[in-house]
């Protein structure tokens, strides 16, 4: 199964990325190649396996705990937004979103 | 050890010796911080991304009124420097990225402040260069600098944490924090002949490391000896119940006591008798250069002279764990680089139409090839449709590759093997042909994915007259077990001692 330069249109789009011409091109022919070696996982029967995401699961169950939903943290508005590029008394600023 | 101070030197010490001067008040931190403070300043070989001395000698003055008020901890005023993926309230932030340049961290990585003045006492000397956002096998993704291998200031140092290993390998540092998401503590150990520890997934609390595949990511300690990581680990390690849920509920042990009381085998002494290392006969096939197999071999030949017993074990979807990795990391990386957007930090383009536009243009010129090849594949594997063709096929992949390792841990105790197929290649040798490098990560990934703890101890050289590294993977929580074997083979051999020729 090989990509199409519109997959690439469309993923990058889903990815708020936006490719150059040339580089949609390069960009094609690597994950092409790297998709072919995906394809190995084909090969592989998973019927009944379960999915593993905390890999220590597998010896044991793993519990993700919750926290008690209280305030911990002091307020660190202005560390936060030194680091933003735009901010008005103390909100970010963005391009204007609603007409 | 002479009684005189002599601070030439104090660069050859590791973490061990150096906290022993530290605490005879031989030298202070303040003296020590200097000194490689100065080092770092010459070095050319791009390990370091920030430094700020004023930030260091302070925390080296705190360490001194300490040690002066007679408290005695085992990493008190000791420098270290920080791979540039842990986030840091005195020293920006950048995990190696453009999109991050110039960044700064409200708060403190849980590992930073772990190790720094609120914890251990040791002193951050600055922050390390790495593969943006941690990915990658050659350091050559940094969107800053490549690193260079002191080894061969030609080759690559590995990756993702190659300034961590290079500033090790070069004495810029007396140990370096790292993170290894499919191989980046061990690889990068490998290649310039330091020890590294990868531990179980969840020992090390993820808060504060900028995160790039999150069911993967860990931080361990990057040093020269078994000894110098087992010291770090213990003080980097244990639960972080209200930062990060999936760290492990389990306390952080003493890994350093038992090293320190182990000593040297006298001839004929069999300290490792009982240990059954086990050897996939996937790690040993024609995939792996002739001079790696040897050097690993004459290793394994010397775990057996110190009583241990080699057995063949099997790991059979050792190749699968390629694509299986490199469908679920950028799938989570994708997902966790979606937060720089260019609203609340990093990068926001000088020009764009309306929000939308703003995102694509400041992602696009903030993310290098890498970063943007893999938020593509993991984008396009999680879209709509190929979900379970991909992501859900390669994490039920996963389960069956970690069931594997518990099979093959039921024949033996610790699983050894090399942990990179060739020595460190010429910079630029891969970099177009991603493909080419993700097959390199073939002998790291699998354990990665297992979540096991996995070391890289110094085993020889190969080709060239570059190091080699021996991989031990231990099973879950079983690093005491690891750095053990590590520490023994350490004491009956010295190539942990060996230092690039140019030092």
């Amino acid at each position: 199964m090989a990509l199409t330069p519109q997959d690439i249109a469309r993923v990058a789009n889903l990815a708020r990325l936006e490719l150059r011409p040339d580089e949609t091109e390069h960009t094609l022919s690597q994950i092409n190649g790297f998709f072919a070696l995906v394809e190995q996982m084909d090969a592989v029967n998973t019927e009944g396996v379960e999915p593993l995401a905390h890999p220590a699961a597998v010896i044991g169950d793993v519990a993700l705990r919750l926290r008690e939903d209280v305030a911990s943290e002091p307020n660190q508005r202005e560390a936060s937004q030194v680091s933003a590029p735009a901010v008005e008394r103390g909100l970010f600023l963005v391009p204007k979103v609603i007409e | 050890m002479s009684g005189g101070l002599n601070n030439t030197a104090l660069h050859e010490l590791g973490v061990a010796q150096l906290a022993a001067k530290l605490a005879a008040r031989e030298v202070s931190s303040v003296e020590a911080t200097q000194h490689f403070l100065a080092r770092i300043q010459n070095e050319n070989l791009g390990a370091f991304l920030a430094t700020n001395a004023d930030v260091s000698l302070a925390q080296a003055r705190a360490a001194d009124a300490r040690l002066a008020a007679g408290e005695r901890t085992p990493l008190l005023g000791v420098p270290l420097a920080h791979k540039d993926v842990f986030v840091t309230r005195d020293f920006p932030t950048t995990a190696g990225s453009k999109i991050l340049e110039n960044y700064r961290s409200p708060f403190d990585a849980t590992v930073v402040g772990r190790l720094g003045p609120q914890g251990a006492g040791m002193v951050t000397l600055g922050k390390l260069n790495c593969d943006e956002f941690a990915m990658g096998s050659g350091n050559d993704n940094s969107a800053y600098k490549p690193v260079k291998n002191p080894w061969d200031t030609s080759r690559i140092p590995g990756g993702s944490s190659g300034g961590s290993a290079a500033a090790v390998a070069a004495r810029l540092v007396p140990a370096a924090t790292g993170t290894d998401t499919g191989g980046s503590i061990r690889q990068p150990a490998s290649l310039t002949g330091i020890t590294g520890i990868k531990p179980t997934y969840g020992r090390c609390s993820r808060y504060g490391m900028v995160a790039f595949a999150s069911s993967l990511d860990q931080a361990g300690p990057m040093a020269r000896s078994a000894l110098d990581c087992a010291l770090l680990l213990s003080s980097m390690a244990g639960p972080d119940p209200d930062r990060d849920s999936t760290s492990l509920d389990l306390p952080a042990a003493d890994y350093a006591a038992d090293l320190l009381a182990a000593r040297p085998a006298s001839a004929g002494d069999k300290p490792l008798k009982g240990l059954r290392i086990g050897l996939p006969t996937q790690f040993f096939g024609a995939g792996c250069a002739p001079d790696v197999l040897a050097a690993v071999r004459g290793a394994l030949a010397e775990y057996e002279k110190l009583g241990a017993t080699l057995v063949d074990v099997s790991l059979p979807l050792t190749e699968l764990s390629i694509p299986v990795y490199y469908v679920i990391a950028p799938a989570e990386a994708s997902s966790n680089l979606s937060r720089f957007d260019g609203v609340r930090y990093g990068h926001r383009a000088a020009r764009y139409t309306d929000l939308d536009d703003m995102y694509k243009k400041s992602r696009s010129e903030g993310f290098g090839d890498e970063a943007t090849r893999r938020i593509m594949i993991g984008t396009y594997v999680l879209s709509h449709g190929y979900y379970d063709a991909y992501y859900l096929k390669a994490q039920k992949i996963r389960r069956l590759i970690a069931q594997d390792f518990q099979t093959a841990f039921a024949q033996c105790d610790i699983i050894a093997g090399p942990v990179s197929p060739t020595v460190a290649w010429k910079i630029g040798e891969k970099s177009d042909d991603p493909v080419a490098s993700y097959l390199a990560d073939i002998y790291t990934l699998s354990s990665s994915l297992a979540g096991l703890p996995g070391m890289s101890v110094p085993a020889g050289f190969g080709a060239g007259g570059m190091p080699v590294g021996l991989q031990l993977i231990g099973n879950y929580f079983k690093e005491a077990q690891l750095l053990g074997a590590a520490h023994q083979f350490q004491l009956a051999t010295d190539w942990h001692l060996r230092q690039p020729p140019s030092l």
